[in-house]
């Protein structure tokens, strides 16, 4: 029931904040907010209860639920919670928060609709992550695409409407080749058992020929990398991440490609352990490529959003990487490089939206000395800047080297490019600093220093970065019975087995 | 001829009471309200009476007509689609001058045709049905005499229409002269029995596909569609688009089950490639308009491409995903030419960019409406369409199409442009206000957006019961 509430009152809160609209701008902040708060106490509950059960408990869900939903089709309502869902809930939930937050002097325009698309958002995102039924699943997967796209084409920058187009139809495209192979291995597990379902449990481990495989496979990976994105599905990402408001930035770098990363760790790799065996050299080299090809891009912009939004296939390449690498650490990697990258990328988002608040342009020729009149920003502005080079005692870097660690034994070539990207992100990263932090001060540019709010929340995304690159251990022991599971399975080839019932 | 056959029959009697009630009223008071309000009264009644109609199935009246489950669901079907484009027509007609009670009499005799299609058996009642559809159709659509382009596409219609309808009669007379018979199951039992046969018997049967592939407007019978989509009154485009369409596929389905279309690989071909041209002609062409009743137009014409693919699927799910897909090709369609009509003024019809940009600022409550039913055209999720689609990417993948499944897949993506262009344009911020063609927005219509909307969503949300109905409901 509780996985239930956690979708169901974002939807609820997105709806009241839009009827508020109208009578008063901040009415619909507060209640976007309020309902977040409302969603955190749930995961905190959570948390409470379960972080202690999760690493002695393998092989149960911590909460399910599952109702009857289109019984004609073998279609249920199956919602359930693992280590590593509950790590991705609390992840959406913290920067749903953030993003209400950051949009707060942002956003001025329709400012119910804004909150109802950005909740909307999230319950998609938190559905998910939730979901067990391959159906629900694709429900969901295609409905968070929806309010985002009105989100960057409503209230985006300059090049919105084309930016918006290429976002949809890219994922939209994906998504529909994923439901040509859900719709497949629902038909090849009905046509050999005699019972049709869309039921992720009891489809772990149908029989099907390699190529069988292979195809069905394709599709959902493909669906997937688009989302993460791999290397040539990545052109709809630069263009979505610069346009979009900065909310929409922060949700879409922090949680929309951790979707797709999800996809992989939770679908991909269980249901075909074969075929990912078989194209695991491949998509590390592509993982790797992406890296680079990442890096040497975010170096060559001038448009400070576009830079950051370029680190980010960067860093998801090293995910990417991770998760095909296979071994319980380098997924490890990959799983804390998800929380780390959607935190500092997040933040660095919210400081673009910032600076180009205060001076309309996100022009890096433009930028340059804010430490003086802006020390507090600059100065935390560093912080995310080192974190997004991998510094050690930061997120970022307890993900990345676990990766690499994981990786070398697999395939030590790719693992060595790859940690090339290491060397060209320490590039990027300190040009952000010197563009816009170092240099001189402009004399035309009229630079305040942040807000009481905006401190506040840098300051939030401060201790979440410090603390996952400090103490980690609370995300991989979350996180670690499913790594162990899949580490058997895409090792050895053999399917998992399906987890018993929860609660 | 027996009590039960009347009972059978009730629908159709029902209607044609309707039709002269309302004919005796127009030539005493010209009145619109009450006109309207006959119209849909005798629609109700009409749907009352397929219920009583009900505990009859399945039944034989004469030669001509079978009353049977599947039947009475696409006549419920088509009436209820009917009274909803009747009301959104009261909203259409009343801000306009003119006769405008003839439209409603019109409208009900081109209904009463469409569900002679869904219970024809035999060529007789099929001919018989479609004329009736066709002729009151010729009348519908030019029927702004004074709009050049409405008479244009009248004038149009008329003329393919009849052409079609002269090659579906040479057909059938070739058909006859081979096997014999003019009844569907009968020409089925003989055209299976004989493993060859010779060539006047498949000339008849191309051109009897050829005469019901014209009403669809599948490639390549679809050139007349956007002119005529254009040129016709918005509530008649959405009775073309829906109840003549839905009713011809209605008896392409009985007769597509009595036949197993995979031992005919001859014709498996021949309708795979009709089927894929028209997603493919119907989404690309749709791409190059600015007028959004002609994109409307391209794209029923993918959407029938979409449909015919359960027609192709034989397995256990292709009738009811047939069904699904045509209860939410009706809903959706509907609903967007109802916002069409709503949206259109006085003088003219609301085709132009201009007139839905910024729709969404100036009247939220049509824009939002019209965003849901292009939503659910693109089969995104929480709409009727998302299910349909998903229901015929199934039947296609459970008969292992993949072709053509994947074509489909293709094309969504495809059609997704042209519908987030127009989203895009009712979202866009116009500077001053556009010429503003204020209709008399009118309760009735509104009322009739709404229902369909929250049946949109419901389809989408919790099909359930809907399936069980249609499973209940399709067996032939």
């Amino acid at each position: 029931m509780i996985l239930l509430l956690l979708i169901i009152i974002p939807l609820i809160g997105g709806l009241a904040a839009w009827l508020s609209d109208g009578k008063n701008n901040t009415l619909p902040r507060w209640i976007a907010l309020g309902t977040l708060m409302l969603d955190l106490v749930l995961v905190l509950l959570l948390w409470k209860e379960h972080a202690a059960a999760v690493s002695l408990l393998p092989d149960t869900w911590l909460v399910e639920i599952q109702h009857a939903w289109i019984p004609q089709l073998g279609i249920s309502f199956h919602l359930a919670l693992d280590g590593l869902s509950l790590i991705l809930v609390s992840l959406t939930i913290f920067l749903g928060i953030l993003s209400v937050l950051c949009s707060w002097t942002e956003i001025s325009e329709r400012v119910g609709s804004f909150h109802l698309n950005l909740l909307f958002i999230l319950a998609g995102i938190l559905g998910v992550f939730l979901s067990l039924d391959l159906f629900l699943f694709y429900f969901f997967w295609e409905l968070m695409l929806v309010p985002m796209y009105f989100l960057i084409n409503l209230w985006g920058h300059e090049n919105r409407v084309y930016a918006s187009y290429k976002f949809f139809i890219f994922t939209q495209a994906g998504g529909l080749l994923m439901l040509l192979s859900i719709l497949g291995l629902y038909f090849i597990h009905g046509k050999s058992t005699g019972f049709y379902t869309f039921d992720y449990p009891l489809l772990l481990g149908t029989a099907m020929s390699p190529s069988a495989s292979l195809w069905l496979m394709l599709g959902f990976f493909i669906a997937f990398a688009v989302k993460l994105p791999m290397l040539p599905f990545q052109p709809w990402l630069p263009d979505a991440h610069t346009e979009a408001p900065t909310a929409g930035s922060v949700i879409l770098a922090g949680l929309l490609l951790k979707t797709g990363a999800y996809g992989l760790l939770r679908f991909v790799l269980p249901l075909f352990p074969d075929a990912v065996h078989m194209v695991a050299p491949i998509v590390m080299g592509l993982a790797v490529a992406g890296i680079v090809y990442g890096a040497v891009l975010a170096f060559s912009q001038t448009d400070l959003k576009r830079l950051v939004a370029y680190t980010s296939v960067s860093h998801m390449g090293f995910v990417l990487l991770g998760i095909f690498a296979g071994t319980t650490v380098a997924l490890s990697g990959a799983v804390i490089l998800i929380v780390a990258h959607g935190v500092t990328t997040g933040a660095l988002f919210m400081l673009v939206g910032m600076i180009q608040e205060r001076i309309h342009t996100r022009d890096l020729g433009s930028m340059g000395g804010f430490w003086t009149t802006a020390p507090r920003l600059s100065s935390m502005g560093l912080l995310f800047v080192l974190a997004s080079l991998g510094l050690p005692g930061t997120a970022n870097f307890i993900g990345e080297f676990l990766v690499l660690l994981g990786a070398f034994p697999v395939n030590s070539t790719m693992t060595v490019i790859g940690a090339l990207g290491l060397v060209l992100s320490a590039v990027y990263s300190l040009r952000i600093a010197q563009r816009v932090f170092h240099g001189t001060t402009r004399a035309d540019i009229r630079m305040p220093d942040l807000s009481v709010r905006e401190t506040g929340m840098m300051a939030i995304m401060i201790i979440a970065v410090l603390w996952i690159g400090l103490f980690p251990q609370t995300i991989l022991d979350t996180a670690k019975p499913v790594l162990n599971e899949l580490e058997c399975c895409s090792n050895h080839g053999e399917p998992i087995s399906a987890k018993g019932g929860g609660q | 001829m027996n009590r039960g056959d009347l009972i059978a029959l009730s629908p159709f009697i029902m209607l044609s009471i309707t039709i002269i009630v309302i004919m005796l009223a127009i030539s005493l008071r010209r009145s619109h309200l009450l006109t309207v309000i006959l119209t849909l009264s005798g629609l109700a009644l009409t749907l009352a009476s397929i219920s009583g109609a009900l505990c009859t199935v399945p039944r034989d009246v004469t030669l001509l007509i079978r009353i049977d489950n599947s039947a009475l669901f696409f006549l419920g079907l088509i009436v209820i689609g009917t009274f909803a484009i009747a009301a959104l027509s009261f909203s259409y007609f009343e801000g306009r001058s003119g006769e405008r009670e003839e439209f409603y009499l019109l409208l009900l005799l081109a209904t009463l045709g469409a569900m002679v299609l869904t219970a024809a058996t035999h060529f007789a009642s099929l001919f018989l049905g479609i004329e009736l559809l066709s002729v009151s159709l010729y009348a519908l659509i030019a029927y702004h005499r004074h709009s050049l382009r409405s008479t244009e596409a009248g004038v149009k219609y008329l003329i393919l229409a009849a052409a079609s309808s002269a090659v579906l009669l040479f057909g059938m007379a070739l058909i006859y002269a081979e096997t014999g018979s003019m009844t569907f199951t009968h020409i089925a039992s003989r055209i299976g029995v004989s493993g060859t046969y010779g060539l006047p018997l498949t000339a008849g049967l191309a051109m009897v596909l050829a005469g019901l592939g014209f009403k669809l407007a599948v490639v390549p019978f679809h050139l007349w569609t956007p002119d005529v989509y254009e040129g016709a009154p918005a509530p008649i485009t959405a009775f073309v688009a829906t109840i003549s369409k839905g009713a011809v596929f209605a008896v392409l389905l009985r007769i597509f089950t009595s036949i197993d279309i995979h031992e005919r690989p001859a014709l498996l071909l021949i309708m795979s490639v009709v089927a894929m041209a028209s997603m493919f002609v119907g989404n690309l062409l749709a791409l190059q308009q600015n007028n959004i009743k002609r994109i409307l137009a391209y794209s029923s014409i993918s959407h029938l491409g979409y449909l015919l693919v359960t027609l192709l699927a034989s397995g256990p799910l292709a009738i009811a995903a047939a069904a699904f897909y045509l209860v939410a090709y009706f809903i959706t369609t509907i609903g967007a030419f109802g916002v069409v009509s709503m949206v259109s003024g006085k003088d003219r019809d609301a085709d132009r960019r201009e007139d839905y940009q910024g729709l969404a600022w100036r009247r939220p409550w049509l824009a939002a409406v019209f965003c849901a039913m292009l939503f659910s055209l693109a089969g995104i999720p929480l709409t009727a369409g998302f299910v349909g689609k998903f229901y015929v990417v199934g039947a296609g993948a459970e008969s292992s199409l993949w072709p053509l499944v994947v074509v489909l897949v293709i094309n969504s993506a495809i059609g997704l442009f042209y519908y987030l262009r127009i989203i895009a344009a009712l979202f866009e911020r116009t500077e001053g206000q556009a010429a503003q063609t204020a209709a008399p927005v009118t309760r009735l219509g509104n009322a009739v957006l709404a229902c369909l909307t929250i049946l949109l969503i419901w389809l989408g949300v919790y099909p359930g019961p809907m399936i069980e109905i249609i499973n209940k409901m399709t067996h032939f």
